[in-house]
């Protein structure tokens, strides 16, 4: 399929070729599941709300409800309020959820639809709570939206007491598997701090099979909880793209001061969770996190010599891509091309001075296309690609082998429900990576140099 | 948990067969607020046109409408893989305030430049005719710079539902041809029209064509290129399988070339044996009609033995069917009979009135037939029916595997041909790893 990638590089002015993102909705939809019994709702065109229960069902294998205000040609011309209003209508009479998310699309936000006022003024049963926030998807991309939702969950739902702070912590664990943010909570229990995480998709789209369909998994933040964040003494939020932007909110609204840190996958971004935790709480790393590390480390000297100075390269989602490149330099690889499709000049700035710092040269590039990274390989070959599905291509067409870690991965089953995160999560993709660098190994090794020690 | 008095705003669109007269309401838009399983204008083009091999299909709108398109039809070519690319202008905020058309006639220029196309394809989505882009203009500019055929897809997305898509598609199917007819018509060739190849399936009916006499001229849309699509109106019959997306353009060929059209469906024994007949009917040649005998014998005799095993295994298992449009739902009833097993609930996100009168007429009493249902109806009429196996789409699986429900991919997302004589055998053995299968026993 990309036999007619052209090598010579030239300068690209307008669109995309293979895009590395999608837009801003559907990011908004993955974070309003992370709400206890909400249904998002995409203000817009049956076709927008269709594609993103699709894409977010590829993903996670599992049902994936919203409900759309499924405009017509009208509704375009007159604006969308009567079919919000309707929808709203519908929503809680037939859905019955405790939150209903709306969050609107690029049709929506150039007709300029004003979601607050029509949510004002519509028929909202007792009891019963509407959010929103803007998701125009011609900025940003779906981290953006991921972003946006959670800052509409502060806008809507988070309050301050007044009151000294409470001894908890918020958890904004940015755009992840449910299984990350398992493992991201189980981190913070062994601590022995209490915490509130939100969004949190753990038990909603990793539900477990009971053969019966339960519309409102057990799972997710619950609103009392999301509330009660605006008494925290402190927000982690983790991932720069799809957390800052809300725990500032927070910071802003009720006082709770913000701290960013990477999205904690490899040892280095998991330390420094557990460092920041240990220094507002004054707890100490109970004994249990300090053998993961060490066992942690263990593992990387034991397969050191596989990784080091094996070359690759690595692009997906900003905050997932920027611990990457971090953990990967940890082992010892050398990651020569960085690319995002999110734009952004933070990505480029972080990953340079991490680069710069280990005395590596690369091509990093935020608003980039899997075009470009492919004309990138053809000129600069590596031996490992990390990223989302979508690699599978450029894998197949320039033999390289390919570890899947990212949002969506289409093709590959379980990803959903085991952590890339923590200390456990690095030893996963430390296997993941060894697998298939050895894989290889095997696969190309002639008959005298083929092995059975490795 | 469904509210039951809001499904009773539903009424007109579901009903039991035996107990209510009045036929199932469908073609209408669906109610603000529901979980439809529906999409939109945009989606029904690009279905219908993405699988034309050597054409880019440049998106022009925000990056979202691309990438969720990014080859996931499935559909098998034997020539170019351009169309397996994701093409979009990925329209920025500054384009929205100051129109987009200088970023379309770049992006169209590079493409081209890039890939040497014959053919390009742009379609509109939602804020494209809010911006007031004159997409028409820039194609037809770029089509006389170019010297290609660069066509415009009027799809945005609120302007109706699928269907007004796959009009929308065969509208710009239609520019492709000349547009001038009728034209001279070459003797036992055939159109296919409505079959998108996935998995392969077009290469099964155009080799059991092969070996009764016709030639299959141009297919709609599964491994077709700008080139055999150009030459559609030498053929003398048109077959249509997909009559939802495609019957508008049979229509118009019709109309425009003189070339008359014939339904057929491929799917199980008797829909595919009954197709190959009438299309045998449709020529002169005596020898095609003896062919086509002998052909379904054979593959008749082989694939009635393998079927015979599955036949005993599925006795007393029942069927929910919810797919994407008509012809599919009805071939699905006699398929399913032909396995033994029940169908007792079926529905379609476009299905037209005259498919729902015909699956009426098939199904047993008491089967549920609804139109635009929504996963929460699914759910209630499966369960309540007693439903082991249902037939879907993407959105379709998880909801029945959380159920305890065996599954099959009857859409983008299957793996075997399910087409033709060998195609009954695929299916039944679908069916059979799903619904056979030892996970169930853990539920």
């Amino acid at each position: 399929m990309l036999e007619c990638t052209p090598q010579t590089i030239t300068e690209r002015s307008a669109g995309k070729i293979n895009p590395a993102k999608t837009c801003q909705p559907i990011g908004a939809m993955y974070a309003a599941l992370g709400i206890h019994k909400c249904l998002p709702h995409s203000h817009g065109s049956q076709g927008c709300c269709s594609y993103h229960r699709m894409h977010l069902t590829r993903h996670f294998r599992d049902p994936i409800m919203a409900t759309t205000s499924s405009f017509t040609e009208g509704a375009c011309v007159f604006g969308g309020g009567a079919n919000l209003k309707t929808a709203i209508k519908n929503v809680f009479a037939i859905y019955d959820p405790d939150v209903m998310a709306i969050h609107t699309t690029c049709l929506t936000e150039t007709i300029g639809d004003d979601i607050p006022s029509i949510i004002s003024s519509a028929e909202i049963p007792a009891g019963k709570l509407v959010i929103h926030t803007n998701t125009p998807s011609y900025v940003g991309s779906h981290i953006t939206g991921f972003a946006n939702m959670t800052k509409g969950m502060v806008n809507y739902l988070a309050e301050s007491d007044g009151k000294p702070k409470k001894e908890q912590v918020n958890l904004l664990p940015g755009f992840v598997n449910p299984g990350d943010m398992l493992e991201i909570k189980r981190l913070v229990k062994a601590m022995g701090i209490k915490f509130i995480m939100f969004p949190d998709t753990s038990g909603v789209v990793d539900s477990p099979m009971t053969g019966e369909y339960v519309m409102y998994p057990s799972g997710g933040a619950k609103v009392e909880d999301i509330r009660d964040s605006g008494n925290s003494k402190l927000t982690l939020a983790l991932g720069s793209f799809a957390s800052t932007d809300p725990a500032h909110q927070l910071e802003r609204k009720c006082k709770v001061p913000a701290l960013t840190l990477k999205t904690p996958i490899g040892i280095k971004a998991t330390d420094e969770l557990l460092m920041a935790l240990r220094q507002s709480f004054v707890q100490e790393i109970p004994a249990e996190l300090a053998t993961e590390r060490g066992q942690l480390v263990d593992v990387m000297t034991d397969t050191h010599f596989h990784f080091h100075g094996k070359k690759v390269a690595i692009f997906g989602d900003p905050d997932v891509v920027i611990a990457l490149t971090e953990f990967v330099l940890s082992l010892g690889m050398v990651p020569i091309h960085v690319l995002t499709g999110t734009p952004g000049n933070a990505f480029e700035k972080k990953v340079n001075a991490m680069l710069l710092e280990a005395g590596v040269s690369a091509r990093v590039k935020a608003e980039g296309d899997l075009f470009e990274l492919h004309q990138w390989l053809k000129h600069e070959p590596v031996d490992l690609l990390i990223g989302n599905t979508y690699g599978k291509y450029i894998a197949r067409a320039e033999d390289i082998p390919l570890v899947r870690i990212g949002f969506p991965v289409l093709d590959r089953s379980v990803h959903s429900y085991l952590p890339v995160v923590g200390y456990k999560g690095a030893m996963r993709i430390i296997e993941m990576i060894s697998n298939a660098l050895l894989d290889r190994a095997d696969r190309d090794a002639k008959d005298e140099d083929f092995e059975l020690v490795m | 948990m469904v509210n039951e008095q809001a499904i009773a705003a539903r009424t007109a669109s579901i009903k039991t067969k035996g107990q209510q007269k009045q036929q199932v309401a469908c073609d209408t838009d669906s109610v603000a607020g529901a979980v439809s399983q529906r999409a939109c204008v945009y989606s029904g083009a690009r279905v219908v046109l993405n699988p034309i091999t050597d054409a880019v299909h440049l998106v022009h709108g925000p990056i979202g409408c691309a990438s969720y398109t990014w080859d996931i039809r499935g559909s098998l070519s034997s020539g170019s893989e351009l169309y397996r690319n994701s093409f979009s202008t990925d329209l920025q905020e500054e384009d929205v305030i100051f129109g987009g058309e200088k970023k379309l006639v770049s992006s169209i220029d590079e493409l081209v430049s890039k890939y040497q196309p014959e053919l390009v394809f742009v379609y509109s989505t939602c804020i494209v005719g809010v911006i007031g882009d004159d997409l028409q203009a820039v194609c037809k500019a770029a089509e006389k710079k170019h010297n290609i055929r660069i066509i415009p897809v009027q799809s945005s997305g609120f302007a109706g539902n699928k269907s007004a898509g796959y009009r929308a598609a065969c509208d710009a199917l239609l520019k492709i041809m000349p547009n001038e007819g009728p034209v001279e018509q070459k003797g036992n060739t055939v159109n296919y029209l409505g079959d998108f190849n996935l998995a392969g399936e077009i290469w099964i009916i155009k080799d059991y064509l092969k070996r009764i006499g016709i030639e299959v001229n141009a297919t709609f849309t599964g491994d077709s290129s700008y080139r055999t699509l150009q030459r559609a109106p030498q053929a003398a019959l048109n077959i249509m399988q997909c009559a939802g997306s495609m019957a508008y353009l049979a229509q118009r060929m019709e109309d425009i070339y003189a070339i008359p059209y014939l339904r057929v469906s491929f799917l199980g024994l008797t829909d595919t044996a009954a197709s190959l007949r009438s299309i045998a009917a449709s020529f002169s040649d005596p020898m095609l009609a003896h062919r086509t005998e002998a052909l379904i014998a054979t593959e008749t005799a082989t694939i009635n033995r393998q079927l015979e095993a599955y036949r005993t295994k599925f006795k007393g298992k029942k069927a929910a069917i919810f797919v994407g449009g008509g012809f599919k739902a009805i071939s699905l009833i006699k398929q399913f009979r032909e396995l033994n097993i029940e169908v007792v609930m079926i529905g379609t996100q476009t299905g037209k009135q005259e498919d729902y009168a015909v699956m009426q007429e098939l199904v047993n009493d008491g089967t549920v037939i609804l139109d635009d249902a929504n996963p929460a109806e699914l759910e209630k009429f499966m369960v309540e029916k007693g439903a082991n196996i249902l037939v879907g789409g993407v959105k379709e699986r998880p909801l029945a595997y959380k159920l305890g429900v065996a599954f099959i991919d009857h859409n983008h997302d299957r793996k075997h041909p399910l087409s033709g004589f060998v195609g009954a055998v695929n299916f039944a053995q679908e069916v059979y790893s799903t619904l056979c299968s030892p996970v169930w026993h853990y539920v």
